[in-house]
């Protein structure tokens, strides 16, 4: 085990997430952030907050929850429905920018551009992730990366953030072999 | 007669002694102790050692639905289970189709039991002309014909109008017949499904009252005891039922009663499963009942075991619990079940079993020949039973047509190794014999 | 869980796993979206042997929206009625590949016989069964319950429920007294000592033969549906005389709490168990169960059907 992300890693990468994401959409006015729950909700939230103090004026921030729109569904025990709360701008014409915590395979990336197709229509779309370790099985890339982490397929990848864990790192665990 | 000598080795006669008995020409030609076989090689011997020996069992209460319903048991097939069971006597009831309330039906099935030839078969004539209720079938002439008809029950329909019971219990009194009562209130059992209680309640399920039954009962146990003749009822399954016979036979009433094997020990939670093997009429009933059903027939406030044996065709069981028919199999399961509830629960001894499975039937049914002590000259209707032993029901090797026993998959104690028919060995080491052919 | 027979059978997490999945299924359909696609490719088969358009429709709904394929298959002009036995239904069904069959059937058990023999594979729902159950009913009505009197609570801990009127018939009661007293609430049934089973005191709830009494003391009324074939079975005199005692009517509902709703799982008897004014007042969430029945029912669907097979088959 070996972190990868220390507290302050994290903070510094969400700032300039942040930074980033108002420089390429030329200031907060269209934007919508969403999150993936679980963890990508909070980090949203915090880089909401980044951009508000930033800006001076509220960015608005919801949660989208893919689980209904999971192509992997059937493989594993029925998994609870998290909460989809759309702010009330909405996302029609709206910049969008997907939260998650980390980047993976890309299904979870298209199960939430379903889930948003649902919602309605965005103007565009854009991917915020703190950690893309690589290893794509679809045609997706993230926006804005707070840091690139190439890893096995034997190794996993551990988000903990203070709202849930009790604390911020991210951590890269190499799976026991049984 | 039969040609073929048995000598039965060391088994146990239902009085504790141990003794070989030798069966030659139809009936018993010796009882003692340590016979040795003769040199004739005819003579067949069978180690009983550690066996109990029992005279041959009589059922009151069979349903062999020939006329009518072949597809769910014959006189033949019925006939079969019964000897596997133990059983040198069974009673057909009337309700097949045509119902038995005519000499000739009642014949007909008579001879179909000296066809088979595997055990006596008595017929039960109908008290009311196509159990419909309404008029007396033709009694006398059922009492008079071949099959010297003593018993009438419409069983599966009670005799619900007073008037026609006690028109029934005084005409029987010409022969000495008695009157079989299905002790079932109609009006308060329209569309019941089983036992009324919580579980009824739970379950969804229209409940069968304990008081249709009891209510019926008390009813004829008086009017038996005012026309002062002889009442049977049919399968008692309530605590409160007993207490009333208790309560008549200590008034000197003329009443005998029967309890099922099922009724010994199967409870209604059992539709819980919803599945109809366990539907049954009368319904299973509660603990409590089952408990007062055994101490009854302990204490003789019971007189007699009887099967209710009831074959079922497969789609008549394999649905829905409230379209299904009522009803499970009995005879081949009988001797152990009343092992189990009633010997193995030191309630009763082997003694006991003899007079409550085979001399009270037949002395209730005027059966002459059957249920006789085990002495020099009694005709040889014998069963041979190793208690000790368990064995494993399967549906599917039932002797009887159908499969509705709800026993499938029980371990249960006492098999029946040995059945005599008229000095004549209708199951050998467990296996029917092939009669008659 | 790989069926849903009867509430017996929920543990209290199981019932709250389904209100909750139900609470944000709803809160998709507030917005434009109509369908998900969580169910695509799976089959599920309505076997209505008793007629009940709103059910069926409830679970079609439902079905759809999870992008389901439905199969209708009901009683008049099916085979059912021709007289086949449920065994041979349901062997059909396995064939046409059913992934889950939602049965509603006049028979106690009819549900529970489909899922316990080897006649078919897929998972079994009761969509009401004889007089025995109507689980998909009780949840709903626990939602909507929750809903308007939970204070935001998962379960129903201090909510007071009455039920009134035929309980001995009422598979609607018999699920929702299980349901909410797993939840937490006090159940009081409320009807003439006819209409209750034999046996009543054993549940797990209180009841009463005086409506008028119960009223004031609840936080939710639920009506049940007078069926008029009961009278001729002599379980009470007349209609008039049923609605005097039991009827809930404008001046009944006076006596009732504040915040107090009133319920009916429908179709109503207007004018005999309820009055129109009641019906239609603002206490009344009828609407709003058939609107919430959908939301329930696709909570059902996906917690039987969205996970694993194998994980689900394993689990019961």
């Amino acid at each position: 085990m070996s972190i990868a992300l220390s507290s302050e890693d994290i903070s510094r990468a969400l700032t300039r997430i942040s930074h980033e994401i108002l420089e390429r959409n030329h200031g907060s006015r269209n934007i919508v952030l969403l999150g993936i729950p679980t963890r990508g909700a909070h980090l949203a939230v915090r880089i909401a907050e980044i951009m508000s103090k930033i800006e001076g004026s509220s960015i608005p921030c919801g949660t989208l929850d893919i689980t209904l729109h999971r192509d992997d569904l059937r493989l594993r025990p029925p998994r609870a429905i998290m909460p989809t709360l759309i702010p009330q701008s909405g996302i029609e014409d709206k910049d969008v920018v997907l939260v998650d915590d980390v980047l993976f395979s890309g299904r979870t990336i298209r199960s939430a551009l379903d889930a948003l197709g649902e919602v309605g229509r965005p103007k565009t779309v854009q991917l915020a992730v703190l950690v893309d370790r690589g290893h794509r099985e679809l045609p997706i890339k993230a926006d804005f990366v707070g840091k690139n982490l190439p890893s096995s397929l034997e190794q996993s990848i551990r988000v903990s953030l203070s709202e849930i864990d009790g604390r911020d790192e991210v951590v890269i665990e190499t799976r026991v072999q049984p | 007669m039969n040609p073929v000598k048995y000598l039965i080795k060391g088994a146990i006669l239902p009085n504790g002694d141990q003794k070989d008995i030798a069966i030659q020409d139809g009936v018993i030609t010796a009882v003692s102790q340590n016979l040795s076989a003769t040199s004739s090689s005819e003579q067949i011997v069978i180690d009983a050692k550690a066996s109990r020996v029992l005279p041959g069992l009589v059922d009151l209460h069979t349903h062999l639905r020939q006329p009518g319903r072949e597809d769910a048991e014959t006189v033949l097939t019925g006939s079969r289970a019964g000897a596997k069971g133990g059983f040198t006597a069974l009673s057909a009831m009337a309700n097949t189709s045509p119902v038995a309330d005519s000499a000739g039906v009642v014949e007909q099935v008579f001879r179909l039991g000296q066809e088979a030839g595997y055990l006596d078969v008595f017929p039960i004539g109908a008290v009311t002309e196509g159990l419909l209720g309404q008029s007396l079938s033709e009694i006398g002439a059922m009492a008079d014909s071949v099959a010297q008809v003593r018993i009438f029950s419409d069983d599966g329909n009670c005799v619900f109008d007073p008037l026609l019971m006690r028109r029934a219990l005084e005409y029987v009194k010409k022969f000495g017949g008695v009157i079989a009562q299905h002790a079932q209130d109609p009006r308060l059992t329209i569309g019941s499904q089983m036992n009324e209680g919580d579980i009824s309640a739970r379950l969804g399920l229209k409940g069968w009252p304990s008081v249709a039954e009891e209510a019926i009962i008390a009813r004829d146990v008086l009017l038996a005891d005012h026309v002062k003749s002889r009442l049977h009822i049919c399968h008692v399954t309530t605590a409160g039922g007993v207490e009333i016979i208790r309560w008549a036979k200590a008034r000197g009433i003329d009443v005998t009663a029967e309890v099922t094997p099922h009724h010994l020990l199967l409870t209604e939670d059992l539709a819980g499963t919803y599945d109809p093997v366990f539907k049954v009429n009368p319904p299973l009933r509660t603990t409590t009942d089952v408990h007062a059903l055994r101490e009854a027939l302990a204490e003789g406030v019971i007189d007699i075991v009887a099967t209710d044996h009831a074959p079922h065709p497969t789609e008549s069981k394999e649905c829905e619990w409230q379209e299904a028919a009522f009803g499970m199999l009995g005879l081949e399961t009988a001797l152990s079940i009343v092992q189990k509830t009633m010997v193995d629960s030191g309630l009763m001894d082997w003694q006991q079993v003899a007079e409550r499975m085979s001399h009270a039937p037949a002395r209730i049914g005027g059966y002459q020949n059957q249920g006789q002590e085990i002495t020099v000259g009694s005709p040889a209707n014998l069963v041979v039973i190793d208690p000790s032993r368990n064995w494993q029901v399967d549906r599917d090797l039932t002797m009887s047509k159908a499969t509705n026993t709800p026993y499938h998959g029980h371990t249960l104690p006492g098999v029946v190794t040995h059945t005599f028919f008229k000095g004549q060995a209708t199951v050998i080491d467990s296996v029917v014999q092939k009669i008659g052919e | 869980m790989k069926h849903l027979l009867s509430i017996g059978d929920l543990s209290a997490i199981e019932a709250t796993t389904i209100l909750d999945t139900a609470t944000e299924l709803a809160r998709t359909s507030d917005g434009q979206i109509k369908k998900l696609p969580t169910l695509r490719g799976r089959t599920i088969v309505n076997l209505f042997a008793e007629d009940s358009t709103r059910t069926r429709i409830s679970f079609e709904a439902a079905a759809k929206r999870l992008s389901a394929d439905v199969i209708n298959f009901s009683a008049k002009g099916s085979s059912i009625s021709k007289g086949e036995s449920l065994k041979d239904t349901a062997m059909t069904l396995q064939a046409m590949g059913a992934d889950a069959v939602v049965i509603r059937h006049s028979a106690s058990g009819a549900a529970q016989r489909l899922a316990d023999n080897q006649w078919m594979s897929g998972s079994v729902i009761n969509a009401g069964d004889g007089t025995h159950e109507h689980p998909s009913q009780a949840l709903l009505d626990a939602f909507t319950i929750r809903k308007h009197l939970g204070k935001g609570s998962s379960d129903l801990q201090g909510i007071h429920v009455a039920i009134v009127g035929d309980i001995l018939h009422s598979r609607v009661a018999r699920s929702n007294v299980l349901l909410l007293s797993l939840l937490g609430a006090k159940v009081t049934l409320v009807a003439p000592p006819t209409l209750l089973p034999i046996g009543v005191e054993k549940w797990p709830c209180a009841f009463s033969y005086d409506l008028d009494s119960v009223l004031p003391l609840v936080d939710a009324v639920m009506m049940l549906r007078v069926q008029q074939e009961r009278m001729t079975e002599l379980f009470f005199p007349n209609a008039r005389e049923y609605s005097r005692y039991y009827g809930l009517n404008a001046e009944r509902m006076r006596s009732l709490k504040q915040s107090a709703i009133v319920m009916h799982p429908g179709p109503m008897n207007r004018g005999l168990e309820i009055s129109a004014e009641v019906a239609d007042s603002a206490r009344s969430v009828i609407t709003e169960q058939v609107t919430n029945g959908v939301s329930v029912r696709m909570a059902i669907l996906y917690v039987l059907l969205a996970g694993s097979p194998l994980e689900v088959g394993s689990s019961k």
